[in-house]
C-alpha cells in the first residue's frame, strides 16, 4: 500500500524530518494535511492505473447496456434467414485499393452437396458500405422513445453480422449488446439486496455482540461451507416454469443474495468492531454525543468507503453466478437474453466446432469481471486514505 | 490441541443438522412433487393417466405425509441404514446411483485442490521474491484471467481445442472400452489420462486466488524486521525466504482451503455438466429439473457434508500449524 506517491509524502516521519523548513511542513504537505478524506481517496485511487482502467471499462460497459437498442444493428430476437452464418468483418482494403469507408461483402449461402450442411461464402461481387446512423428494425431508445435509428448498419439489403448468427439466425453481436442489460444489472440488484441483509445482520452482530453475534456468525459459517452452485441450482430449479422473465430476474437476484450477504456481513461486523475502539469514537462518546450521532457522523463515513469497495468486489461474483446458472438452463430463460443464456448455445461440442463464434459472449463476461476486480482492488486500497500515516 | 479438535467436532453436529434441513427445504420448494411432474409429462405424451395408481404411488412413497414426517424418515433412513431414499425417475435406491459419482466428484475436487497447491505455492513464492519482475507480471496477469474466466467457459474452450487440433474429445472420464468395465490397472491408467483436463479446468480459479494470497502474504512477511536481521546475519537468500517467511505465509494458505474447497466442488459440478463427466453434476441437474427429490436432496446434502469436512480438515491442519489458533 505504501507504494503510492502521495502516501509516502503523507508520512509524518518525512514531515518532521530535519531537512524540512522551520515548521516542518512544506506548502505541498499542507495541501495534503488539509485535504478532506474523499480527496485523499481520489488521489490514492488515481494512482492505481489498473483500477482507473477498470473503472473506465465498467463505465463503457454500462453505457453500452443503456444504449443497447441503439448500438445493436439488429433486434435481439430478430431472425434473419441465415442461421449459423460466420462473422462478417468490415474491411478497408479491396481489389481496387483502400477505401476510408469500411464495407462488407455479401454473404452467399450454399448447400454442401456431400455433407448437406449449409456453408456460407463471401460474395465478393457485391459490396455493402457500413454506414452510421441508419434506419433499421424499430426499437425503443432508452426503453422509452420508439425509433428505428441505429448507430450503424448496412443499408440496401446487405447484412452485417459482426459476430455471426446463431442457430435461429439471430445476430450474435446484437444479442450480446442487448444481453448486457440483464447480465450487468443482475449483479447490481443482487448486491443491493445482499448489502441490505449484510448491513442489517452484520450490524446487529457487531452492535449487540454476545449471543446474537454468535448465532449470526455460526449461520454465516454454515452458509459459507455450502458449495454454492448446487445450492443455487436447487433454488433456481424450484422456480415454476410459467414465471415471466421479470419474475425470474428478481427471483435470481434474491437467490444470489441469499448467500452473497455473508461476505458483506463479515465486513460490516469487522469494521463495526474495530471502529468502536477507535480514539475518535471514544472521544465523541466522552463528549456526550448520542449513539445515533456517533453512528451517523463518525461510524458511517469511515464505513462507506470499505463497503463500496467490497460491494464492487461482489458484483463480478454475482455476474459469474448468473452466467453459470443461465448456462445450465436454470437461470434466465429465453426469450430473455443474458450472456449465460447465449452461452447455452455453445454447450455441446458439435455446435462449438461448427460455429465457434457462439463462444464469443464469454468475452464480455471475462472483461467485465476483470474490470470490476481491478476497480474493486483500487477502491479497497483507496478506502483507507490514512493507511500511509501510521 | 485435543480440546480444540473436540470443540471443532462438536460444532460439526449442529452444522450438519442445519445443512440437512436446508437441503430438505430446498428440494421441497418447487410446487407439486415428482408425481405431478410425471403426470404432466404423461399428459404431454397423450397417455392415459390412472389416478388411482398415482394416488397409490403417492402413499407408497410417503409423499402424502407432512414435510417434517418425510424429513425425519429420510434422515432416520440415512443414519440407521445408510438408506438415502428412492429415486423416482430411475426406479433405484439413491445410494446405488450416487455412490460412485460422489466418489469421482471427490477425487476430482481433491485432485484439483492438490493441483492448485502445487502450482500456487512455487509461483506465489517466486512472484513475491521477484516482485515487479517480468514473470511476476505475467503470472499476475494469467492469475487475473484465471479468476475472471468462468470454468465452464474454460471447459468449452478446452473441448473446442481438443476436437479441433487433436481430433479427440475432452469429455468423459473413461474411454468407451473401459466405461462399463470393472476396475483394472488398464482402466486406472485410462482414468488418470482423462483426469488431467478436468483437474486443470476445475483447479484454475482456485490456483489463481491461491497465488494472489500467497504472494500478498509473503510480501507482507518479507518486509518484517526479522527477515532484515536474517539478511544482516548473512543467511543465504533461499534460507531466509524458505525457513520462516514461507512458513508464516502458509497459514492463510491453509485456512483458505476452507473457502477454496467449496468453490472447487461448485466448479466441478458445472464443468462435469459441460464435459459430460460421470460425476455428480449432470445427474444432479437432471434430478433437480425432474423434482426427483430424494436423489437431488441426497446430492446436495452429501456435497455440503463433503465441504464441511473439508473445512474441518483445514481448521485442524491450521491449528496444528499455528499454535496461536488452538489457544484462542
Amino acid at each position: 500500500m505504501g507504494k503510492s506517491v502521495s502516501g509516502d509524502e503523507m508520512t509524518p516521519k518525512e514531515a518532521d524530518g530535519s531537512v524540512m523548513p522551520e515548521n516542518g511542513v512544506t506548502p505541498g504537505d499542507e495541501v495534503i494535511f488539509l485535504a478532506p478524506p474523499w480527496k485523499l481517496m481520489w488521489w490514492k485511487f488515481r494512482e492505481h492505473k489498473l483500477a482507473v482502467a477498470g473503472a473506465t471499462v465498467v463505465l463503457i460497459m454500462y453505457c453500452i447496456a443503456l444504449f443497447a437498442g441503439f448500438i445493436a444493428p439488429y433486434g435481439a430476437t430478430q431472425r434473419m434467414r441465415q442461421p449459423l452464418a460466420p462473422p462478417q468483418i468490415p474491411r478497408f482494403i479491396s481489389d481496387d485499393g483502400f477505401s476510408f469507408r469500411p464495407f462488407v461483402y455479401g454473404l452467399k449461402g450454399e448447400l454442401d452437396r456431400t455433407t448437406f450442411e449449409r456453408v456460407y461464402v463471401p460474395d465478393t461481387s457485391v459490396r455493402y458500405p457500413v454506414e452510421f446512423f441508419v434506419r433499421g428494425a424499430p426499437h425503443k431508445f432508452l426503453g422509452l422513445i420508439p425509433t428505428n435509428l441505429r448507430l450503424f448498419g448496412v443499408p440496401g439489403g446487405g447484412t452485417l453480422y459482426l459476430m455471426g448468427t446463431d442457430r435461429l439466425g439471430r445476430d450474435v453481436f446484437s444479442r450480446m449488446v442487448v444481453a448486457a442489460q440483464i447480465s450487468l444489472t443482475i449483479g447490481l440488484v443482487g448486491v443491493f439486496l445482499s448489502l441490505v441483509l449484510g448491513i442489517v445482520l452484520g450490524g446487529m452482530s457487531g452492535y449487540f455482540g454476545g449471543a446474537v453475534d454468535n448465532i449470526i456468525q455460526r449461520l454465516i459459517e454454515i452458509l459459507r461451507s455450502f458449495p454454492t452452485i448446487p445450492l443455487w441450482m436447487a433454488l433456481a430449479a424450484a422456480m415454476p416454469p410459467f414465471w415471466s422473465p421479470v419474475m425470474v430476474y428478481f427471483a435470481i437476484t434474491i437467490i444470489l443474495s441469499m448467500i452473497g450477504w455473508t461476505g458483506l456481513a463479515r465486513v460490516v461486523r469487522g469494521r463495526f468492531l474495530s471502529l468502536r475502539e477507535e480514539d475518535f469514537v471514544i472521544a465523541a462518546r466522552l463528549s456526550a454525543a448520542t449513539e445515533a450521532r456517533i453512528i451517523r457522523k463518525h461510524l458511517l463515513p469511515s464505513f462507506t468507503s470499505h463497503i463500496i469497495a467490497s460491494i464492487t468486489l461482489s458484483i463480478p461474483r454475482m455476474i459469474l453466478a448468473e452466467t453459470a446458472l443461465s448456462f445450465l438452463g436454470v437461470g434466465m430463460r429465453p426469450p430473455a437474453v443474458s450472456w449465460g443464456v447465449m452461452l447455452q448455445d455453445a454447450q455441446n461440442i458439435y455446435s462449438v466446432v461448427m460455429a465457434p463464434w457462439l463462444m464469443l459472449p464469454g468475452i464480455p463476461v471475462v472483461v467485465t469481471v476483470l474490470a470490476f476486480n481491478f476497480l474493486g482492488d483500487g477502491l479497497r486500497d483507496a478506502a483507507d486514505p490514512y493507511a500511509g500515516l501510521n | 490441541m485435543t480440546a480444540y479438535i473436540v470443540r471443532r467436532l462438536l460444532f460439526i453436529i449442529p452444522t450438519l443438522i442445519v445443512i440437512s434441513i436446508i437441503s430438505f427445504i430446498i428440494i421441497r420448494l418447487p410446487p407439486g412433487d415428482f408425481l405431478t411432474m410425471y403426470m404432466s409429462t404423461l399428459m404431454e405424451e397423450g397417455a392415459e393417466i390412472n389416478h388411482e395408481l398415482i394416488e397409490a404411488l403417492r402413499r407408497q412413497y410417503g409423499l402424502d405425509r407432512p414435510a417434517y414426517v418425510q424429513y425425519s424418515r429420510w434422515i432416520w433412513g440415512i443414519l440407521s441404514r445408510g438408506d438415502f431414499g428412492y429415486s423416482f425417475e430411475w426406479g433405484q435406491p439413491v445410494r446405488a446411483l450416487i455412490g460412485e459419482r460422489l466418489l469421482l466428484t471427490m477425487v476430482i475436487s481433491v485432485g484439483s485442490l492438490l493441483f492448485a497447491w502445487s502450482i500456487a505455492l512455487p509461483v506465489g513464492i517466486y512472484s513475491a521474491v521477484k516482485q515487479y519482475s517480468l514473470p511476476d507480471y505475467i503470472f499476475t496477469f494469467l492469475g487475473f484471467i484465471g479468476l475472471a474466466t468462468p470454468n465452464f467457459l474454460l471447459a468449452i474452450i478446452f473441448m473446442y481445442i481438443a476436437s479441433q487440433y487433436f481430433g479427440t474429445g475432452a469429455g468423459g472420464l473413461f474411454s468407451p472400452e473401459y466405461a462399463d468395465a470393472a476396475w483394472s490397472f488398464g482402466k486406472f491408467v485410462d482414468f488418470l489420462k482423462h483426469l488431467i483436463i478436468p483437474l486443470i479446468i476445475v483447479g484454475t480459479s482456485g490456483t489463481a486466488s491461491l497465488i494472489r494470497i500467497t504472494r500478498a502474504n509473503l510480501l507482507d512477511e518479507l518486509k518484517k524486521p526479522y527477515v532484515e536481521a536474517a539478511t544482516a546475519k548473512g543467511l543465504s537468500k533461499a534460507r531466509r525466504v524458505l525457513k520462516y517467511p514461507v512458513r508464516v505465509a502458509l497459514n492463510p494458505f491453509v485456512s483458505s482451503i476452507g473457502f477454496v474447497f467449496p468453490q472447487i466442488v461448485s466448479g466441478e459440478i458445472i464443468v462435469s455438466v459441460v464435459l459430460n463427466l460421470p460425476t455428480t453434476g449432470p445427474l444432479l441437474l437432471r434430478a433437480l429439473l425432474a423434482q426427483d427429490m430424494y436423489l437431488a436432496g441426497s446430492f446436495v446434502l452429501m456435497l455440503a457434508v463433503m465441504t464441511v469436512f473439508g473445512v474441518l480438515l483445514s481448521d485442524i491442519l491450521l491449528a496444528w500449524l499455528d499454535p496461536r489458533i488452538r489457544y484462542d
